[in-house]
């Protein structure tokens, strides 16, 4: 069933500073099946971010990998050298910051844009390039007089489109988009998500999808992963996650989400702790309605539930 | 009906932009509402572009209508004298966007906290000042010890937007003016936010005009909404109504775009809707003409008013008349 594309074990991502290391990525095991979209949630400065920077080596100083392994088809990506990377990165994973839709270049046309990437990247001619482009901007749903416009007369969602078709111009067999949806209306959230599916569903890539917005991972995800305090505290199918979430957390982040048919909202009480002094034992007993004492000292690791749920968290042994 | 608090009434605001070749941009269009006295949650819903802040800016008294008024009981926002003026600021509070920016860095936080008091003259000792301070701030769970005498950037972005609530039970308003408070907030801290927005309305019976993009929060907040589409109200009435009967082609769409957080109930069509955004390209006509799957002739030639189709909920579409 699993066919994991990208394997990160144990990474450790940390910024240097005089108080100490801010461990802001601190020990994630993860996989990415091929063909799957992978939710990554959480609050904002668990990691999130960091952590796909740690997975593409795009960290940069103060910040640097502590350890761990990240291994995309079988290689190691961070024993490679800066020039063996960068033919991986970009052409076989692509990369969407969060924001990006804001750093298209505002005086060249959105086609033009999209041919110099790929002829940066030496894999098409110019001809070639352009019907690409064309083809690209059909894919995610916008006219094609798009091709010929400037990005200032592109609303925020269609060049959130347009960065996504970047993206997939070289055909890329991972892609990584961090909030592509954060600072969009709620109609402009829809079609960005709905173009990130029909991209996997059409060409096949594997997509990891980093969004605070639980939402957005039930409409579009197939596995969601947790993250809290620098850590992966559960992971599975995102149907098993929403009706059993293990993890106390999870299920308060489900709770918390305003809804249509709900009217009792319950957020999480307390604060989110700081990568500088992480709390002892499970980073989440200071916020946990459930915390024992074991909590406080023992840190849980991740344990399976069964059918590739998994959660780490002492109520579960 | 109560006593109307704050009365819009056939609000209009056109920006000129450009400067040799003027162009003239409808932000809002003969808008009129009414916000009762006593505890009215009212949700205004509309995407960006919509003309949601520029309402927001008009009633804080930041910008001029170009044509229509504004009264807070009875008067005209516009030409009150100093002192009803003042009054009018202390009523009628704003919650910033973003709790990050509104702070000055080199003040510490309590700044913000006693500016009002002598503004407004809340206190008449220097211990009253502090003792509500104090009651303010554990009103919204924060322990004073820890907050007073910080800098803003000492604090997280939860406590920050908390300090910007305990201002509010210094102050007391009438109208809390919140425009997209939530649109930088964690998930984590947005049902907490939102259920301390709602203790005004018990505790002191204060009205909120809630702006924002998202209709599950206005839901979860508001007992009655206006849905705004380019610079128009198309629909309004009973929050339930509204939710559960929408009528407007307009709302159906923002509601068929919520995403719905359970993975057994994804969005059923998975057609990417073409939107077409920007202002209205028609002078006379429906404003959502553009992008309207019902659309008829008559809709481009006259702009259709809103009409009553269930008690209190009316909506502005040729469908309905």
């Amino acid at each position: 069933m699993s066919n994991p594309i990208l394997e990160v074990k144990d990474l450790r991502v940390y910024y240097k500073s005089i108080w100490g290391d801010y461990r802001v990525v601190d020990g994630v095991d993860l996989t990415v099946n091929k063909g799957e979209i992978l939710g990554l949630a959480g609050e904002s400065g668990c990691g999130k971010s960091t952590l796909v920077e740690g997975i593409l080596r795009l960290v940069e100083p103060p910040g640097f990998i502590a350890g761990g392994k990240v291994i995309f088809k079988g290689i190691d990506l961070l024993s490679l050298s800066e020039e063996e990377l960068r033919k991986i990165r970009w052409r076989q994973i692509a990369y969407i910051p969060q924001g990006s839709m804001n750093s298209l270049n505002p005086v060249i046309k959105v086609k033009d844009q999209m041919i110099d990437v790929m002829i940066d990247h030496g894999i098409l001619d110019k001809e070639e390039a352009e019907k690409r482009a064309l083809e690209l901007l059909e894919a995610v749903g916008l006219p094609s007089e798009t091709a010929d416009m400037y990005p200032h007369q592109l609303s925020g969602g269609m060049r959130q489109r347009v960065i996504i078709a970047m993206a997939m111009s070289l055909n890329p067999e991972l892609v990584v988009a961090d909030e592509p949806t954060t600072a969009l209306d709620i109609v402009m959230q829809k079609t960005v998500l709905l173009t990130i599916a029909k991209l996997r569903d059409d060409y096949g890539s594997s997509v990891i999808l980093v969004s605070h917005d639980m939402a957005a991972h039930a409409e579009i995800a197939d596995r969601i992963a947790i993250m809290y305090a620098g850590k992966i505290i559960e992971v599975g199918d995102v149907h098993d996650i929403f009706k059993e979430p293990a993890h106390p957390y999870t299920r308060m982040l489900i709770d918390s989400i305003p809804r249509l048919e709900k009217k009792i909202l319950r957020g999480i009480p307390g604060l989110a702790p700081s990568p500088l002094r992480w709390p002892s034992g499970c980073r989440f007993h200071s916020r946990c309605p459930l915390a024992k004492k074991r909590c406080r000292y023992e840190e849980p690791s991740l344990k399976s539930l069964g059918a590739g749920h998994l959660v780490a968290c002492h109520l579960w042994g | 009906m109560a006593r109307a608090l704050l009365e819009v009434d056939n609000v209009s605001k056109i920006y000129s932009v450009g400067f040799i070749r003027k162009r003239y941009i409808e932000a809002v269009r003969s808008i009129s509402f009414i916000i009762p006295d006593k505890g009215a949650f009212i949700g205004l819903v509309g995407e960006s572009g919509s003309g949601k802040t520029t309402i927001a800016r008009m009633i804080l008294g930041l910008i001029n209508p170009s044509s229509g008024e504004i009264r807070y009981k009875g008067r005209n926002i516009f030409r009150l004298s100093k002192e009803e003026w003042i009054e009018y600021r202390k009523n009628v509070q704003p919650v910033f966007q973003d709790p990050y920016n509104a702070y000055n860095p080199f003040y510490r936080i309590d700044r913000v906290l006693r500016i009002p008091i002598r503004t407004f003259r809340l206190a008449s000792s220097k211990e009253d000042a502090e003792k509500l301070i104090e009651e303010a701030m554990m009103a919204v769970g924060l322990r004073p010890e820890d907050i007073l005498g910080r800098y803003p950037h000492q604090l997280s972005g939860g406590e920050r937007q908390r300090i910007m609530l305990a201002r509010l039970h210094i102050i007391k308003p009438r109208l809390i003016v919140a425009d997209e408070p939530l649109s930088m907030v964690d998930v984590s801290l947005k049902a907490r936010f939102l259920n301390e927005l709602l203790k005004f309305k018990k505790a002191y019976g204060t009205s909120c005009l809630y702006i924002t993009h998202d209709l599950s929060e206005a839901y979860y907040i508001s007992d009655t909404l206006m849905v705004l589409c380019r610079g128009r109200i198309v629909e309004r009435g009973p929050t339930d109504s509204i939710i559960n009967n929408p009528a407007h082609p307009y709302t159906r769409m923002l509601l068929n775009s919520i995403p719905i957080p359970d993975p057994e109930r994804r969005w059923r069509e998975r057609i990417i809707p073409k939107v077409i955004t920007g202002p209205s390209r028609h002078a006379r006509g429906c404003v959502f003409y553009d992008n309207c799957r019902f659309r008829k002739e008559r809709c481009l030639k006259e702009e259709p008013y809103l009409v009553e189709i269930e008690h209190n909920h009316e909506v502005a579409c040729y469908l309905y008349t």
